[in-house]
């Protein structure tokens, strides 16, 4: 979600599922919903069914997305910064773009530093021993106010519109040939039906997943979506937006309530060692605004931040003790997955948790991941099912009586067995009611989380004046009715907050206070549960924009909105670009239709649409990410091909090359001359499905999908046996030869592509090759998710079919 | 559908209202009520579909859903967030217990409008199966087998790892002599797959330890 952070200020899908059938073009990108989103897909088939929507698909792969498509593009793994960054020089090399809602709500206008610049696959500031940008050029330049200059005839080289043109004057339709391996023709038919919606009476939607997340330039990958659909007017919109497909029931408000690595709940951030004070904390985090109209709602930051210390520490959280802002841990570098496992390899981190989470399946290089668990002292595993996780220590190939890290497991209650509320891909949280008891022996997380707090509390007090410091132990806010297991209901309370003079619920976020006056444990959720009930629990049907919005159904953050940034619906007027589609509309006193992302009586010549941003507006050009303002095409880390762009610069040149990893890659003479990617399919999830005998039986197996041509190559049958293995591991498994996936050109040569599914393991009704044992341990220059779906690998025959 | 079947010839095209589809085609103009009452009511004639129900020869069965109690719940899978309702049957009586016996999509759900996929749809058998285990487990250093413990035994040993860890890796000042107030020696990951209340009492517990290595599903 850095990428669209990065872009609008918020990172999070845009529009939400049923918005989906507004669209007149939905591109499906990096995603496969028909198999692993089926009853959110429906939205898009009923776009092209009922409102003419043309739909598209651009992957390795010939999905069962792409067979209910009117058009599919097949292209390499990792190609799809090429693919996406020819669309944006196609449609500004043909004006297709959406002029005017360019110049009003993109940032399209600012004049960038002279000293900005890109040559030979390097944007300026790039040092070299860091393997780091210094950003300092990536800036803006400003007046005598220190605000930003601009030109509102976009036609200055130096504004961000001719800047981003130049920058993808690169991106031929040739180009996108050479490396995405798809027919330039066939390229130039879905670039012509995706620049279509630049206009104001048509809209697209994108909708991607983590076939665009996991590479080692994922975000950027999204960014390029972001900048493509903003040139066509299309964020803000209904039927339009950049929709983010998550993958589990709580993706989304297991992000929002910051189970993450450098976040705190609400996308507040984590302290860092140089923020010595509250106030050096506040001011890094707050910003300024970069043009006199915005409304810079980050601004409130302190508001947001002082709320929360506040519901953690209660009355111990004051003034003078600046809120318990010491009483958070400081985070010093990168604390994420790939970061964590390695400091565990180096023997740093003693103790492992995981909830509702099975690692050793989840993570990329599973030989490398066995041999750093087996350095813990101890690990515990909570789940209501066993885990491979929790048998590492005797995975294939472990010698338990080898392996001195001690294990629990714990059973805890699942989904139906408990309240609370999921928050789906689209935002809305959604109640759930409980329906039957756990059986006897099982505990909630709820109950394992309080017993742990409360058990290490008391040892800490019988430490007495030796004991290591835990001030914020014992501090911690924790008066619930029964605190050995509190009630999601007394929590999802604690989440919205108080005011607490009064003792009332909130119900907007716009009355937090930065004094301590009112507590809230995540902003972004505030008014989700207040004095007229848990609106994460209402019914209502209603639909009276018929456009899906639904307002009476569940609760939708920020503030019960439905579109975010729609200000951006509207023109400048506040005209919605589209009477028939409108997000909001200007009615001379305030804004109609869906909830304001924007003051509900401001008028339209007010501040910019994109409140969450310092500028007012979003960014084409944007200098909070690590590896560019602008995105490039970088080779995956394995590539069968060179890059033609910047043979120099072949693969993104600020991403973390942990201790070790460069040896675990395919190098110049190793034998790995085929493309690999991994995916779902729709008879599980992941891997607690292989629990379910139903889902068991309709997808029983581990299988490597080959494509044909190459499976006569190598004397693979369809139904027979191949082992596939990379530097890292190998698989093996049922061959399934598929014409789904067809031989691209690319540079010159013939690339392969091999499919792998991710389901299987050893504990469970049905055991087969764990995908990551194939999987390269290296992430993303910003994000540092791993690339799972471009490496390279070799295969070859185990066996005929049997007959 | 069987246990729909009206024995009219023509009558309904089941498979066509069950689609995937259906609901959200048709805005949803009749809830899953009104639906079920104009479906079993028995004496109805023509109904609110348009089209006769009544009966033809014998009496239809029993829903299997007859006097259990509907639960709204969310699927546990993807992140669509389909709306689903559990039925469980069970006398509330203090030595009973009650059980799911179906679930089905909620059509009232804006959403999915009642459909499910594979995996929503035989979501009981994740519910209720004899997979689910029931005891904690402690596997010791080297040991070839799980043997089963209480919950007091696996808390106990938990908050002392817990704490231990804590104790050997806490730093209150790093080396350049700023507060940090932390503990690198302990990791924490998941899950998307808890509710929003235990996903946020997971993050404002393991902050107030100390933990910054704190992660979850949406990395990887």
């Amino acid at each position: 979600m850095a990428s669209l952070a990065a872009t609008f200020g918020r990172g999070a899908m845009t529009n939400h599922w049923k918005d989906i059938k507004n669209a007149d073009v939905v591109l499906v990108m990096g995603a496969n919903p028909a198999e692993n989103h089926p009853c959110g897909f429906k939205w898009a088939l009923e776009a092209r069914d009922e409102n003419k929507a043309t739909l598209l698909t651009i992957d390795p792969r010939f999905t069962r997305t792409s067979a209910v498509a009117d058009k599919h593009l097949q292209i390499r793994p990792g190609s799809d910064i090429a693919v996406l960054g020819g669309l944006i020089r196609y449609m500004l090399a043909n004006d297709l773009h959406h002029a005017d809602y360019v110049r009003a709500h993109t940032n399209a206008s600012f004049l960038v530093s002279g000293e900005f610049g890109f040559e030979d696959g390097l944007f300026s500031g790039f040092d070299e021993a860091a393997s780091a940008y210094d950003k300092t050029s990536w800036s803006y330049q400003r007046d005598a106010d220190g605000f930003v200059r601009r030109d509102p005839t976009l036609e200055d080289p130096r504004c961000a519109f001719q800047l981003l043109k130049h920058h993808y004057e690169r991106y031929t339709p040739a180009m996108v040939a050479q490396i995405a391996g798809c027919s330039e023709e066939k390229f130039l038919e879905m670039a012509d039906i995706i620049c279509s919606t630049g206009r104001a009476d048509r809209v697209g939607t994108i909708m991607y997943a983590v076939g665009w997340t996991m590479h080692t330039v994922g975000t950027q990958i999204i960014r390029t979506g972001a900048i493509l659909q903003l040139l066509l007017g299309n964020i803000g919109r209904p039927g339009g937006g950049i929709n983010a497909l998550r993958g589990h029931a709580n993706v989304q408000g297991a992000t929002d309530h910051a189970i993450v690595a450098g976040i705190l709940p609400g996308y507040l951030k984590v302290p860092t060692p140089e923020q010595a004070t509250l106030r050096d904390h506040l001011d890094a985090s707050t910003p300024t605004p970069l043009v006199p109209d915005t409304v810079n709602y980050w601004g409130n930051y302190p508001k947001f931040l002082v709320s929360q210390l506040k519901a953690w520490f209660g009355d111990h959280a004051t003034a003078a003790n600046e809120f318990g802002y010491q009483y958070l841990g400081k985070q010093d570098g990168d604390a994420t997955w790939l970061s964590i496992w390695d400091q565990v390899r180096q023997g740093e981190v003693e103790g492992f948790i995981a909830l509702g989470f099975n690692p050793l399946l989840a993570g990329p290089d599973v030989p490398r991941l066995l041999e750093s668990m087996s350095r813990l002292k101890w690990k515990v595993i909570i789940d209501p099912f066993m885990l491979d996780s929790a048998e590492f220590w005797r995975a294939p190939g472990m010698e338990p009586t080898e392996v001195q890290t001690e294990v629990m497991y714990m059973p805890t209650t699942h989904w139906i067995e408990r309240d609370g509320s999921f928050t789906n891909s689209g935002r809305w949280a959604q109640w759930k009611e409980k329906a039957i008891d756990p059986p006897a022996g099982v505990r909630s997380d709820t109950y394992v989380l309080s017993e742990l707090f409360w058990r290490v509390k008391e040892l800490y007090q019988q430490d007495g004046e030796d004991a290591v410091y835990n001030e914020p132990i014992q501090n911690l806010t924790w008066d619930y009715l029964n605190p050995r297991e509190p009630t999601l209901v007394e929590l999802a309370k604690e989440i919205n907050g108080y005011d607490r003079a009064t003792g009332q619920l909130l119900s907007s976020f716009g009355q937090l206070q930065a004094d301590g006056g009112t507590s809230a444990g995540n902003w972004i959720y505030t008014g989700s549960y207040t004095e007229a009930g848990n609106v994460m629990a209402n019914r209502g049907t209603d639909d009276p924009t018929g456009l899906g919005m639904h307002h009476d159904w569940a609760f939708s953050w920020p503030a019960n909105r439905r579109v975010l940034y729609n200000r951006a619906s509207a023109d400048a007027e506040g005209r919605p670009w589209d009477q028939n589609r409108a997000g909001i509309a200007w009615n001379g006193q305030r804004w109609i239709g869906d909830v304001p992302d924007y003051g509900a009586t401001t008028p339209p010549d007010g501040p910019g649409a994109f409140i969450m941003t310092e500028e007012g507006v979003a960014r084409l050009f944007s200098n909070h990410l690590a590896d560019g303002p602008f995105s490039e095409h970088y080779e995956p880390v394995e590539s069968p091909t060179t890059n033609p762009l910047h043979e120099s610069v072949a693969v993104n040149p600020v991403i973390n090359w942990y201790d070790g990893v460069r040896e675990t890659l395919a190098a110049e003479g190793d034998d790995f001359p085929y493309a690999c990617t991994v995916y779902r399919v729709v008879e599980h999830e992941h891997f607690v499905t292989r629990n379910v005998p139903l889902l068991v039986e309709l997808m029983p197996d581990f299988f490597v999908e080959v494509p044909e041509g190459l499976a006569a190559e190598k004397g693979i049958e369809n139904g027979g046996r191949a082992r596939v293995w990379s530097k890292r591991g190998e698989v093996e498994g049922i061959a399934i030869v598929t014409k789904r996936i067809k031989p691209l050109l690319v540079n010159g040569q013939t690339v392969w592509t091999i499919g792998i599914p991710v389901h299987w393991g050893f504990v469970g009704i049905t055991h087969g090759s764990m995908a990551n044992l194939l999987t390269p341990y290296v992430g993303d220059a910003n994000t540092r998710c791993p690339e799972f779906k471009a490496f390279l690998v070799n295969i070859e025959s185990t066996g005929p079919a049997s007959t | 559908m069987s246990s729909f079947s009206t024995g009219g010839g023509g009558v309904a095209n089941w498979s066509t209202l069950w689609s995937p589809l259906w609901y959200c085609r048709r805005g949803m103009a009749i809830s899953r009520r009104t639906f079920l009452k104009a479906s079993v009511g028995g004496a109805v004639g023509v109904s609110a579909l348009g089209f006769d129900l009544t009966p033809a020869y014998a009496a239809v069965r029993q829903l299997k859903i007859r006097n259990a109690r509907e639960y709204k719940t969310v699927c546990p899978y993807c992140a669509v967030g389909c709306g689903t309702i559990a039925y469980t049957h069970g006398s509330g009586g203090l030595n009973t217990t009650n059980t799911v016996i179906h679930v089905e999509g909620d059509p009232d759900n804006p959403i999915n409008g009642g459909t499910l996929c594979p995996k929503g749809a035989s979501q009981m058998q994740l519910a209720i199966s004899p997979r689910l285990r029931k005891s904690p487990m402690y596997r010791a250093a080297g040991a070839e087998e799980w043997q089963e413990v209480d919950w007091d035994f696996a808390m106990d040993w938990f908050a002392r790892k817990f704490k231990e860890s804590r104790d050997n890796t806490f730093v209150e000042r790093d080396g350049q002599g700023r507060t940090v107030n932390r503990t690198n020696g302990i990791a924490w990951v998941g899950s998307a797959t808890v509710a929003n209340e235990d996903a946020y009492l997971i993050t404002k517990t393991m902050r107030a330890m100390g933990l910054t290595y704190i992660d979850h599903q949406a990395r990887i």
